[in-house]
């Protein structure tokens, strides 16, 4: 009966453990903590300014901004581009038609890929383009082949190529800004749509702390209830 | 109880027989006084059906069953409903621990015997409570139309069309469309929120009547039913259902509670395996995800499906695949008439049951974990193995079951 018990904390503990990568290529770990808000603000303006161009996040509200410490004021001058109200959708301002025409496929909305990929995919991903004349957009990336998109942070990170024979990437025309700054950069970004993809989940995890103490507290109470009752049985 | 409450009961009770229920179902119920850990699931079943049917009324008034609003819809109840997250995270949870307490209900009884005489119409009402649990499920984690609600439900409705003959016929007209659309999703919907929900409360109620004409069982495998107190006709190691097991499990719920509430809060997707990475990206029905792999709860089943790889007897691999699955949940209904054991639990049954019962188990959780990979040669011949295991727990049982050495049976229930 032990080992049951055993046998049934070990299965209750295997998806903590076991989550999958799925790509071959080993990932970086994202160095993020979505409770540092000038992270997250930083990376909000560099969310709007370089992905919102194509993509959307169209499940967010602006002024939800309000969790990470913008202000109405902050959200309008530093976030909205468009002319948008405070209240709208972050929608992106390219037409659905013109991007099938220009990419071949709609870029796909970006509000919980962070959910879908991975923090460290993610991270990865926007790290590890390289120039390849063989593809339509003239870019490829290291963990997903043949990607439509083209490296629109090139400027900031330089032009990498991939050495065919070690399957490193090395940098040939630099950028406006150094490895060190660019790996902040990205994850700042990468923390916020961490972020984005959950706007609740900071205070979910601090709702749990009061559920999960009050409930320990009940338990005890419940379990000196059932012992009461149970005093005469023998 | 006062004189003017007595009154009231009074007036009821000439019109409703609410005393006399009160004292059927409760404190004149008398149930083993042994129950172990093991006695908590029951209970807890019943407090995961409540939750899911509470939560699922909320999230009904803001989802829409629209294959171009449905994942939209999601996540707008995600963020822009008060507590939608919360509300949402409670039932997706919820899912998920409904089948590892229903799992787990299920191999207490099949430890201490609780399918045998004369138990086998209350194994065989909880087996119709599993099979439209299992139906509850498929149907529901369609709804978020994300990709592993899209294929997932492809994989499933793609069994139908095995069937020879009518197969193609059959899945048309369970789909109202050549392909998973908008018409299966409203008609799932429908199954979801309306057919399935009745059917399993009105279920579970006759499995509770049904449980109470027989009376429960109990670690030691034993009636207390025989041996009652010639004064009073109480089974002597019968306590009164209330309030002896409802502070009891009151004291359990609050306990699953902790480890319920830590997940919604801490890992609502628990690794991946409760809410799928895959299912965050919107249903595309022209990319196929390079790797499917449904639920957790399925995956011991759908590892059987992958197993059969040759065609034999004129039927091919696949449907071989959809009937092994399909005998799979529904060999368990045989059980009651399976176990030739003198004895009904665990504690009194020989080294061959348990043997047998531990391959069991471990078989399951190695199916279940195989079902979540992509197969290899080397996973489909495990998956061969364990499915042959899975297998020869029950039929083999008519057997080892008869020649096991027991141990005789207490009169009385032991701790």
């Amino acid at each position: 009966m032990r080992m049951m018990k055993i046998l049934l904390l070990i299965a209750l503990l295997v998806p903590f453990v076991a989550h999958s990568a799925g790509s071959d290529v080993k990932l970086d770990k994202a160095p993020i903590d979505t409770t540092d808000q000038e992270s997250l603000q930083r990376g909000a303006q560099s969310f709007v300014e370089y992905c919102l161009t194509c993509h959307g996040a169209n499940f967010m509200r602006y002024n939800r901004h309000r969790d990470i410490g913008m202000g109405e004021e902050d959200i309008r001058t530093q976030l909205i581009y468009t002319g948008q109200k405070t209240g709208d959708l972050m929608e992106t301002a390219m037409r659905k038609k013109e991007a099938e025409k220009w990419f071949g496929v709609v870029p796909p909305d970006l509000s919980v890929i962070a959910r879908a990929r991975g923090a460290d995919w993610l991270y990865t991903y926007l790290r590890t383009f390289y120039r390849d004349t063989s593809t339509y957009s003239g870019w490829n990336n290291l963990i997903f082949d043949k990607v439509a998109m083209p490296h629109v942070l090139h400027q900031l990170q330089g032009q990498q190529i991939l050495n065919p024979e070690t399957k490193n990437l090395v940098m040939v025309t630099p950028g406006t800004m150094t490895k060190e700054e660019y790996d902040r950069f990205i994850a700042d970004l990468v923390n916020y749509m961490v972020y984005l993809g959950e706007p609740h989940a900071l205070y979910r995890k601090e709702l749990g702390i009061t559920v999960i103490l009050f409930l320990f507290g009940l338990l005890g109470l419940t379990y000196l209830l059932k012992k009461e009752y149970w005093k005469d049985v023998h | 109880m006062s004189k003017q409450q007595n009154s009231i009961m009074e007036w009821i009770d000439k019109r409703f027989p609410l005393t006399t229920t009160w004292k059927a179902h409760l404190s004149e119920y008398y149930a083993p006084k042994n129950f172990n850990f093991w006695y908590y699931f029951g209970s807890l079943a019943l407090l995961v059906l409540v939750n899911q049917l509470l939560t699922g009324i909320f999230l009904t008034m803001n989802y829409k069953p629209d294959a171009s609003l449905a994942f939209s819809s999601v996540e707008y109840i995600m963020r822009d409903v008060d507590f939608g997250w919360l509300i949402r995270y409670m039932h997706s949870t919820g899912a998920s621990m409904f089948f590892v307490v229903v799992y787990l209900h299920m191999f207490r009884g099949m430890m201490y015997g609780s399918y045998r005489k004369p138990r086998e119409l209350l194994w065989l009402i909880g087996m119709a409570i599993f099979f439209v649990l299992m139906s509850l499920a498929f149907t529901g984690y369609i709804l978020p139309w994300g990709q592993m609600s899209y294929w997932g439900a492809q994989v499933i409705v793609s069994m139908f069309g095995a069937i020879p003959f009518i197969g193609e016929t059959l899945s048309n007209w369970i789909l109202g469309d050549f392909m998973l659309s908008d018409a299966a999703l409203n008609r799932f919907f429908a199954y979801h929120v309306v057919t399935l929900p009745v059917l399993i409360v009105v279920l579970v109620f006759v499995h509770i009547i049904a449980l109470h004409e027989v009376g429960s069982n109990n670690p030691d495998g034993i009636e207390i039913k025989a041996n009652k107190d010639p004064r009073t006709g109480i089974p002597v190691d019968g306590i009164p259902f209330h309030p002896y097991y409802t502070v009891k499990d009151i004291f359990g719920v609050v306990g699953f509670l902790i480890v319920f509430c830590g997940i919604i809060f801490f890992a609502p997707e628990m690794g991946g395996y409760f809410l799928e990475d895959n299912n965050f990206i919107p249903a595309n029905t022209l990319q196929t995800p390079d790797h499917i792999a449904p639920v957790w709860y399925f995956t011991p089943y759908y590892s059987m499906l992958r197993a059969v790889t040759v065609n034999f007897l004129w039927i091919d691999a696949k449907l071989w695949g959809v009937i092994l699955m399909a005998a799979a949940v529904v060999i368990f209904c045989f059980l009651p008439w399976l176990d030739r054991s003198p004895v009904k639990s665990i504690r009194y049954k020989g080294p061959y049951f348990k043997i047998a019962l531990t391959l069991f188990v471990i078989s399951f959780f190695v199916l279940g974990w195989l079902g979540t990979k992509a197969p290899t040669p080397l996973y489909t011949l495990l998956a061969q193995i364990f499915t042959v295991i899975y297998f020869a727990f029950f039929l083999l049982m008519p057997w080892y079951s008869k020649i096991d050495k027991t141990k005789p049976e207490p009169k009385n229930v032991t701790k």
